[in-house]
Formats: structure tokens, sequence, C-alpha cells
């Protein structure tokens, strides 16, 4: 390698005269960045507990996204791929625990089996089973397409598979949408336990059904702890799984170089393999958790949220595990306040806005390391 | 299930025919003289004119719902160049083009449909619009060559000021300039000069150029910064634009001031001025010129920045002009797409402008093969005649779920092309007309008699 024989000299102000204009594109960021806090600002000061009900519908959103998203991110860490039907996969998820539930009343087994077991324990088995389940037949499906039509074509150029994942996304959503698989029309959704809220003010009160909370206060719902903590969880689980185990380990080789890795004696496409199904998985987990949260389905349902969940681990930096949860928030985020203050339906372009300017400012991400492209 | 085996077979008739025109439409362009051009370009029209028009009783060889298809294929075509421009020759990977197709469409419906309801302003203030931030985007490129090594945001930021003053103006001029032309319009049971059809056809004319134009100019703005990220996170920074500009429509009676688009209820009322010919003359005029762009020295330095940016800019190519020359005259081409296709079905609906129907052009480029204008057009026309026409009536004898099977059908169709044959349709082969020229031998070569004497171009 002689690459490194002239070093390259630093460029002089003097011959590189735009240089110095660098505050007019800073002004301009940091212009758009107060225009943003005047807007947030004001109305929390208007209305401080409509701002922290609208921050908590972000959080609920966001923590959701952080989980689809951590599928992408694992995948396009280790093939480069753009996985379009991850977000079909979580569609899938939220299906399938429809059915277990509204058709085959899988979430009241424990009481079936054991007549005398506490309902509340009922309802805690019932749910998991439920959620099992779907993050079961999620991981099936994505080995599955991972299989068929990602496997064969690992030797083809990228835009082959991209192609194919699109093609794959929209098998699923059209062939879901006829009438003897899921459906075409939106299905309202049955959830595997109730939602309590509770509101606070003046400390924490259930609210009693029926009833309605009382103005000028928060209110938290169970099913946004549920995905607080099912999400932190997902996050803690897949840490500890890159970093402390031997599957890990193969699959950060692979996603730093495939090649050697395969010469090193890692079976790179069990490795890939796996990636997929702990992503589906995740998947799984957030498809029940959306429904639950959102509880109308349809077999378009994963689209848009599956697209976010990618522009967040990009916005994090893609292959980044606390990458995809800090962009995952931001999404949420961003989305909620600008549903709430500007506009709802602004709510997309505000995001991918601001995945464009952070991209500008830092081109891989928020927690992305700077990497070389490969030649 | 009783398929009608008769329309099979006239069907399957229809495409091989329209293919085969293709191919004799290409090589034809590929022959030297110009009579034998014009004749075949006439001869080629004059074909698909009489078979639009024969009729023997009940029976026509290409009824109406066969025009619509060979439009739409039109159409499509020149949005599908457009991306193989950006992609297939610049490897740009863009997801964008469905969103400049979009702001073509109906920027050109909005002139046209203001100009039919008395109303000039829409050409005015979108004409003086664009020919000011034409000029703005000029001079600012002129100021800032003084200022080498200006980080792309501060440009970025100048032209965008340059272009929303230059947009102030021209609503304000616009504005001021439309009361002097309405009574020109006269009134519905007087018909003033502005009213007649032939004004009309030179609006919708000028209609066209300014949506292509308009589309190009936010494609500047758009592609200045975002082209400066790498291949993947530019696919991800332009689906989001498409999004984006899918958002706006959705609004467009809201957030945008414009009440006659009807936001998501899709705009109605756009004055149906353009046939099959308008968009197949269009579509000839942006084959054309691809072709010589991409055989110039532009094209060899389009080509150079896709094969290695790195060798092309030790070559001293300015990789970042040429990215944004691409993406600029895709978008242009896209744009009047857009405008064509609104002018045909006179109905705008933004879940037509939608990012998934967005991979459309994408997938058409990447079946016909990228870097392959002959692919693309085989591609985008088999497309069209495959999901639109084919799939569609074949499968509306199976019921009500038609449209649901056909996007079952399409996507294994996709998977099985991508399985066995990855790098498209025809690669990057061109036939006839779009094969590259025989270069002239140069001066410095020394001279033979054969060569000197050889007819130069084939």
């Amino acid at each position: 390698m002689q690459a490194a024989i002239t070093a390259r000299k630093p460029a002089t102000s003097a011959a590189r005269p735009g240089a110095r204009l660098a505050w007019i594109g800073q002004g301009f960021l940091l212009f758009l960045a107060l225009l943003a806090l005047y807007i947030l600002g004001r109305n929390f000061v208007r209305n401080p507990v409509l701002f922290g009900q609208i921050v908590i519908s972000g959080l609920q959103l966001g923590f959701v996204y952080a989980l689809i998203a951590l599928g992408y991110t694992m995948v396009y860490g280790i093939v480069k791929l753009i996985n379009f039907a991850h977000g079909d996969v979580f569609m899938v998820g939220a299906f399938v625990s429809y059915y277990a539930v509204a058709r085959f009343r899988l979430h009241q087994w424990p009481a079936l089996v054991a007549p005398d077991l506490p309902s509340s324990l009922v309802v805690v088995i019932g749910s998991l089973t439920v959620i099992l389940l779907s993050m079961i037949v999620c991981t099936a499906l994505a080995v599955t397409i991972e299989r068929v039509a990602y496997k064969p074509l690992r030797d083809a150029p990228r835009i082959a598979a991209l192609i194919t994942a699109i093609g794959v996304s929209f098998f699923l959503e059209f062939f879901g949408a006829l009438h003897f698989v899921f459906s075409p029309r939106f299905i309202p959704y049955e959830r595997p336990f109730e939602v309590a809220t509770w509101y606070i003010k003046d400390g924490v009160h259930l609210v009693q059904r029926g009833e309605a909370a009382p103005e000028n206060s928060l209110t938290i719902s169970n099913i946004l702890l549920i995905i607080m903590a099912a999400s932190l969880l997902m996050q803690l689980l897949l840490q500890f799984l890159v970093r402390r185990t031997k599957i890990g380990k193969a699959m950060r080789a692979a996603a730093f170089d495939k090649p050697t890795a395969r010469l090193m004696g890692i079976n790179v496409d069990r490795v890939i393999s796996f990636t997929f199904a702990v992503g589906a998985s995740f998947a799984g987990l957030g498809g029940v958790l959306y429904a639950i949260a959102y509880p109308s389905i349809w077999t378009q349902l994963g689209v848009l949220p599956g697209l976010k969940a990618f522009v967040a681990a990009v916005l994090g930096g893609i292959g980044s595990i606390p990458g995809a949860l800090v962009g995952a928030l931001i999404m949420g985020q961003a989305e909620a306040l600008t549903a709430g203050y500007v506009s709802t339906p602004m709510r997309d372009a505000v995001a991918f806005t601001i995945l464009i300017i952070v991209l500008l400012v830092r081109p891989t991400g928020i927690f992305g390391e700077p990497e070389k492209e490969k030649a | 299930m009783n398929v009608n085996v008769g329309f099979l077979i006239i069907s399957i008739f229809k495409i091989g025919a329209v293919l085969a025109y293709l191919y004799g439409l290409l090589w034809v362009l590929g022959h030297a003289a110009k009579w034998v051009k014009i004749v075949g370009i006439l001869a080629a029209f004059g074909l698909v004119q009489f078979a639009l028009w024969f009729q023997v009783g009940d029976f026509r060889l290409l009824n109406d719902f066969d025009s619509g298809l060979l439009f739409q294929a039109c159409a499509m075509t020149m949005v599908a160049l457009g991306l193989n421009l950006i992609y297939g020759f610049n490897g740009q990977f863009s997801l964008g083009q469905w969103g400049f197709y979009g702001i073509g469409a109906y920027t050109a419906a909005d002139i046209t449909y203001r100009w039919t309801n008395r109303d000039a302003r829409g050409l005015l203030v979108a004409g003086i619009g664009v020919i000011l931030a034409g000029l703005v985007i000029w001079g600012v490129n002129i100021l800032l060559r003084r200022y080498r090594g200006m980080p792309v945001l501060s440009a970025f930021t100048l032209y965008l000021i340059g272009v929303l003053a230059a947009g102030t103006v021209a609503v304000w001029v616009g504005n001021a300039l439309n009361p002097l032309l309405v009574p020109l319009f006269g009134t519905s049971e007087a018909p003033g000069v502005l009213s007649s059809g032939a004004v009309l056809q030179v609006v919708f004319l000028l209609a066209i150029l300014i949506a292509g134009a308009f589309a190009a100019e936010v494609s500047f703005l758009f592609g200045l910064p975002v082209l400066t990220l790498g291949s993947d996170y530019f696919g991800i920074a332009t689906l989001g634009f498409t999004i984006v500009v899918n958002t706006l429509m959705v609004n467009s009676d809201t957030i945008l001031p414009f009440p006659e688009m009807k936001g998501g209820r899709g705009m109605i009322g756009i004055p149906k001025l353009t046939t099959w010919f308008w968009a197949f003359l269009f579509l000839l005029l942006v084959i054309v010129i691809m072709r010589n762009l991409i055989y110039s020295s532009t094209g060899r330095a389009l080509l150079s920045v896709r094969e290695d940016e790195t060798a092309a800019k030790a070559m001293g190519i300015d990789v970042a002009a040429y990215k944004l020359l691409a993406f600029v005259m895709g978008s242009f081409f896209a744009g009047i797409g857009g405008a064509v296709y609104a002018h045909y079905i006179g109905f705008l609906s933004p879940g037509a402008f939608s990012f998934l129907q967005g991979f459309n052009p994408l997938i058409i480029v990447v079946f016909g093969g990228l870097g392959s204008m002959t692919g693309t057009i085989a591609a985008s026309f088999g497309w069209i005649f495959f999901l639109e026409g084919l799939l569609r009536v074949l499968l509306s004898q199976l019921g009500t779920e038609a449209p649901t099977w056909r996007f079952v059908l399409y996507p294994i169709t996709l998977l099985l092309l991508m399985l066995l044959r990855p790098q498209g349709l025809l690669g990057s082969v061109e036939w006839g007309f779009l094969r590259a020229p025989r270069m002239q031998a140069r001066v410095s070569e020394p001279p033979t008699p054969a060569s000197a004497t050889a007819p130069a171009v084939k």
C-alpha cells in the first residue's frame, strides 16, 4: 500500500475562501432549532400538562419503534440490506395475536387448565403465551423469507436483494389482504388484557371504568409501561447477546468482515439466519404491543412504522443497538410533538426532515462510527 | 373459472405487436438518413393510429383501454428513463422519482385547471417563479464559484434564500398582472380570446415545460445537500422526500394554499388536453435527449462517476456537479411525465403518488437492466401491459379480489426474475438507435484512406 506516502496538506483558508462562510449553514440550522424550541417552549408554558401528555404518547410510539428498529439495524449491520419485509413481519405478528385472541381465545387457556388460578395470573400467563406465539411465528416467517428469497442472492448485486425485499413486502401485504388469509379491511383488535389507566393529580389514581380522567391531569396506561419495560428488556437482552455470548461474537465478526469470519470457521449463513430470527422475534413482540396500544389492524399496518423504525435506526447510527433506541425515541417525540402542535398529517414530513438534517450534520447517524465505504 | 381463450390470444397478439413496434421504431431511428427516420416515425405512429381507428362491426383492434395502456406506458417510460439516468447511469440510488412525478403532475394540473376557470394566476405565478428561480440559481452559482470549499449547507442556505425570494416576487408580480388578463377570458356566454381551445393547448404545452422545470428546480435544491450522503442514506432521504411530497399533496388544501387541489379527496376537473400522440412525442423527445446526453462527453463523465468516484475526481471530473446534473435531468423527465399523465387522466389523487407506488419506476429500471435505455423502455411497456392490462383483465374474471391477486402475482414474478436474472432483462445491452454511435476517427490518429472516407456514424 502506497497510500500514506504523501500526507495531504491541510487546506489553507486562502485556497478555500468558502470555508470561512460555514457560519451561513450553521446559522440556518440554528434558526431551525430556535424555531422548534420557540414553538415547543410557547406550548409548554401555555399548557404543561398537555405537553407532558404528548411527550408520553411520543414515548409509547418511540419504544415500539425501538423494538422494530433493532431488527433493521442488526440485519443492515450484517448483510447491508434494507429489509423492507421487516415491517410486514411486524404486521404478521399483530395478526397472529389477533387470531390467537379473538378466534382461539388462547389468552384464556390457563383458566381452562386450572380453573382455580387467580384471574390476574391467568391474564399474565395467557398474554405471555399469545406474545410468545407471535414471536415464534414471526421468527419462522423471517427465517423462511431469508432462506427462500435472500440467501440465493447473497452474491448478486445489492440492488437485486433490495428489489427482492420490496417484492417480499408487497407479497406479504397483498397476500394477507386476500379474503381467505387475513382481510383487506381494518379489523378492530381484541386485547388479551384490559387497559388500565391511571391519572396523576395529587397522587396516582386509577381511572374507574366508565369514567373519564379529570381535567388537567396526566394519564398513564399500563400498555405504556408494558411497552417501555418490554422494549428496554429486549435492548438489554440484545446487548447481552451481542456482547457476551459466542453467537454474538460471531455476529460482530460477520458484520465486520464476512470473508474473514468465514475463514475463522464461523458459519456465516447460520449467523445471518440467526440475526433475521432475533430481529423478527422483536418485530413480533412489537406487533402485538402496537396492536394492543392502537387497536385497529390491517395488512398495511407495518409499512409506515417499519419505515420510521428504519429511519430511527439510521438516525441513531445503523448497526448500533443503543443508537436504535435513541433514534426511535427521537422519532417518537418528533412525531407526537408535530402531531400535537403543528399538524397531524405533517408528522411524517417532520420526521424525515429531521433525518435529513441529522444525516447532513453527522453522515453516519448519532452513534454511528465513521466508516469508509468499501470499494 | 371461465377464461376467454380468444381474448387471451388477442391480448398476447397486441402485446407482441406493441413490442415489435417499439423495436422497429428504435431500429428505424438508428438509420442515418434523416428522411428514413421521419418516415419511420410517421409510419410507426400511423400504424398505431390505424389500429386505434380500425373497426369492423363490434370488433376493434385496439380499444380505448388499449390506447390508455399505451399512454400510461409512455408516461411511465419517461419517469423510468429519468430514474435510469440517475441510478443506472450515474449510480445514485434514488427513491424520490415518484415525488418529482407528483410535483410535475400537480403543477401542470393546477395551471391548466385555473386557466379553464378563467384564472391566469396559475400560469403567471408558476411561469414567472420558475424563470426567476432559474435565474437566481444561475446567479448564485456564479457568485459561489468565487468561494470554493464552501460547506454544502451554507451553499444550500444561500440558494434557498434566493429561491424563496424569487418565489415571493413571482407571487406578487403574478397577482398584480392577473387583473389585466381576466377581461380577455370573457364570460361563459361570450368567451374571450384566451378561452379558445388553441390558446388552451399552448397553455398546456407551457404548463408541461413549467412543471418539468419546477420539478428540476426542486430537485436541484433538494439534491444539493442530500447528494453528499452515501448511497443507502441517499436512498432513504429521497424516500423521505417522496413521503413528504405525498403528505403535502394530502394536505394541499389545508397546509398549502391550494383549495382547488382538494387535498386527500383528489383533484378533479383537470382538462383532458392530451392524447396518446402527445405522450408519444414527449417520450420520443426524452429518448433522443437521453441518448444524445449519454453518448456525449457529459455522459461519459456521468458513467465515470458511477464506476468510481475517486478515480473520476482524480481525472478532474467535478463529481458533485455531475451527480446534481443527472439528478436534475432525471427529475425534469419525471416532471414532464407527471404533467402529461395529469392531462390524460383528468383526475389526480394523492394515493397514486404514495411511496409504495414509488417503487414502480425503480423496479422497472432494475427489471430492464441498470444502464440500458432499451431495457427500461421495454420493461416499462411490458410492465404496464402485464400488470395493468393482461393481469387486470384476466383476473377480473376471478371476481372482486382481482386487484389483490394482481399484486400477489406481481411480486412473485419479481422474485423469480431477481432469482434467475439479477442483472435485469437486458443487462446493459442497447438496441438500434440507442446503441453507442461509432466515433469519428480523430485527427491525431494517422489518417488512413479507409477511415477518412467511410461514413462516420452508423
